[in-house]
């Protein structure tokens, strides 16, 4: 027969060493990346974020697959481009949309629903380094999804042997677009998902924004192009997040324009810069805002 | 050695003044810091924290002004909130772990420091199940841990024992003071009930209205007074007669008889009267004050 005992070797001071407020904030930016893919969460927590990483990726490799073959079958043949790097965002938004719903609300209502706030405000981060770093995993989370299709796209592209400067002149600008699209849409869910306590509502807060705005808008380009406004059709576009963000990319990147309307060169997109930087001010604004009360 | 100094600290807010010119001087060890609901004490442990900025005077704790220095604070302050603040959704082992590091533990030493917190409060097999189905008195406990978890060299408690049956509140109790005396942590607890703190504490801090009402040695509230509390089975008032005559003091109080302690002679005078009368003797013993009595001694 064993005996076991338990000793207890009473309470152990800890004179290790004390990292401070950047390595906080790092602590906190990292938690909540893996928490948007439901790393460090039960099973469950992982199925949709997954799941929609998968579906924007599927389009990608079927392209890379598709060239890949012709390569083979018809050497010599101008090559597919079945999902070019320049559109690929705006033509699978839903895709990034659902994910921003569905994982925004569980990054920030979590913590004010059940008033988690005070346990992270009694450590040596302050309420600026909490958006901060919040934001700042959004963001990259969303880089992920949007930005690891285009890089299989890239790779696809060497792999069947295609120019890769001139790919890479493609891809690079994509790649830009894709951290602006990041930062616009990590503010914008963020935004609602922190006024919206409640989980259900702020997933169905950001769907809904996202879903008026952007129809509202294809609505007006629709009949501003039928009458040939395409100008002002291109303006439009200032009031959708993924349509401000397009315009941007058509002046800033130089880049063929995707959307409806017209967004000329010159100082018609230099008002797509400035909304740009406008919502990525009023998001980080109304979230600084938010918490400044919390406690 | 002086963890909490405050000098004229003042706080307004637009309908109400929370604290009014505290003076306070809080020495290491276990302080229990009373008053009744609203009287400031939540207010004054978040300025302390550096969350809040006071509208006149100076804070200091561990020697750190309040005003400037609430980051390197709230790395040595540990903080139970009073309220419910813990996600459901995660093990008490995940919170704590990354509470650790969000208070600066390096990784590894943060798992470490959670094992042996959440082992010292009382948690086992149940800290690796999400929190949302735990108990209230685990729950506290969970609060507790996130508050010790970074070795702290003060903990701020905020009505710990709030919505514990006797029993939790009593193992509370008991982890307070073994926080103070084994760990060498200071310990700032507040609460409303006088006699759970009694019994905790070595210093006793009373606020009232955001002013200070008394600190003391928790010996100096109950020291003994000079009333020999006297009950007997039944002749109270024949009793009470016969001290009387003997040219004693004496109140009645319910069931009770109080005597004045002039000297040694009185528990003599008392004993002989009992025994002449044939009366059982229930009880007799000097009286002792209670920290209550405060309540009822200050000026209206």
């Amino acid at each position: 027969m064993s005996v076991t005992t338990i000793h207890d070797i009473g309470y152990r001071n800890y004179d290790g060493p004390r990292l401070g407020r950047r390595f906080a904030i790092r602590s906190l930016y990292t938690h909540s990346l893996r928490g948007v893919f439901g790393l460090g969460r039960p099973g469950k927590a992982k199925v949709l974020p997954f799941a929609l990483f998968g579906l924007m990726c599927a389009p990608a490799l079927i392209s890379v697959a598709v060239r890949l073959v012709m390569a083979r079958l018809a050497p010599g043949a101008p090559p597919i481009n079945l999902f070019p790097y320049r559109a690929y965002v705006f033509d699978l938004q839903a895709i990034s949309a659902i994910f921003l719903a569905a994982q925004s609300p569980q990054m920030m209502s979590r913590d004010l629903r059940f008033h988690v706030m005070p346990l992270y405000l009694s450590r040596p981060i302050n309420r600026g380094d909490y958006v901060f770093a919040k934001l700042a995993a959004m963001a990259s989370a969303l880089f992920i999804l949007l930005g690891t299709p285009l890089l299989l796209l890239y790779v696809g592209s060497l792999l069947a042997k295609l120019n890769a400067w001139d790919q890479l002149q493609q891809f690079a600008p994509a790649l830009g677009g894709a951290v602006v699209y990041s930062l616009v849409l990590a503010a914008f869910g963020l935004c609602v998902a922190a006024l919206t306590p409640r989980r259900g509502f702020g997933v169905a807060a950001i769907m809904a924004l996202y879903l008026v705005s952007y129809g509202a808008v294809t609505i007006m380009q629709g009949i501003l192009v039928a009458n040939t406004y395409d100008t002002p059709a291109g303006y439009v576009g200032l009031l959708s997040p993924y349509t401000l963000v397009e315009g941007f990319q058509t002046w800033a990147l130089r880049q063929e324009h995707v959307g409806l309307g017209y967004v000329e060169p010159g100082p018609g997109g230099a008002v797509f810069v400035l909304g740009v930087v406008a919502a990525l001010a009023l998001g980080t604004g109304i979230l600084a805002l938010r918490y400044r009360k919390v406690s | 050695m002086t963890i909490v100094a405050t000098r004229g600290l003042t706080m307004r807010f637009p309908r109400v003044t929370a604290l009014d010119r505290l003076d306070l001087g809080i020495e290491a060890g276990v302080v229990g810091l009373v008053g009744a609901n609203g009287a400031g004490k939540s207010t004054l442990i978040k300025i302390l924290l550096g969350l809040l900025r006071p509208s006149e005077g100076d804070a200091q704790v561990l020697g750190l002004d309040v005003r400037t220095r609430g980051p390197e604070i709230r790395a040595r302050v540990g903080y139970m909130p009073e309220h419910d603040c813990l996600p459901p959704d995660v093990s008490a082992t995940e919170l704590c772990v990354h509470l650790a590091r969000m208070s600066g533990i390096p990784p590894s030493a943060a798992r470490e420091r959670t094992a042996d917190v959440l082992r010292h409060v009382g948690l086992y097999e149940e800290r690796y199940r999400p929190i949302g189905g735990y108990s209230t008195g685990m729950r506290q406990r969970v609060k507790l841990a996130q508050a010790l978890v970074h070795d702290p060299a003060l903990v701020f408690l905020d009505e710990p024992t709030n919505g514990l049956d006797p029993a939790g509140r009593d193992d509370m109790l008991g982890l307070i003071r073994r926080i103070g005396t084994d760990f060498g942590i200071s310990v700032l607890v507040t609460s409303h009930l006088l006699g759970e703190l009694e019994r905790v504490c070595d210093h006793v801090v009373i606020i009232d209205g955001g002013r200070l009402l008394r600190a003391q040695d928790i010996g100096a509230y109950t020291e003994a007074t000079r009333t020999v509390l006297v009950e007997v089975a039944d002749g109270r008032d024949t009793l009470g007669h016969r001290l009387a005559e003997s040219g004693l003091q004496v109140h009645a109080d319910g069931r009770q008889l109080l005597v004045d302690l002039r000297d040694e002679t009185t528990y003599d005078l008392v004993r002989d009267a009992v025994t002449d009368l044939g009366l059982g003797l229930v009880r007799m013993e000097q009286r002792r004050h209670h920290i209550s009595d405060v309540w009822q001694e200050r000026p209206a």
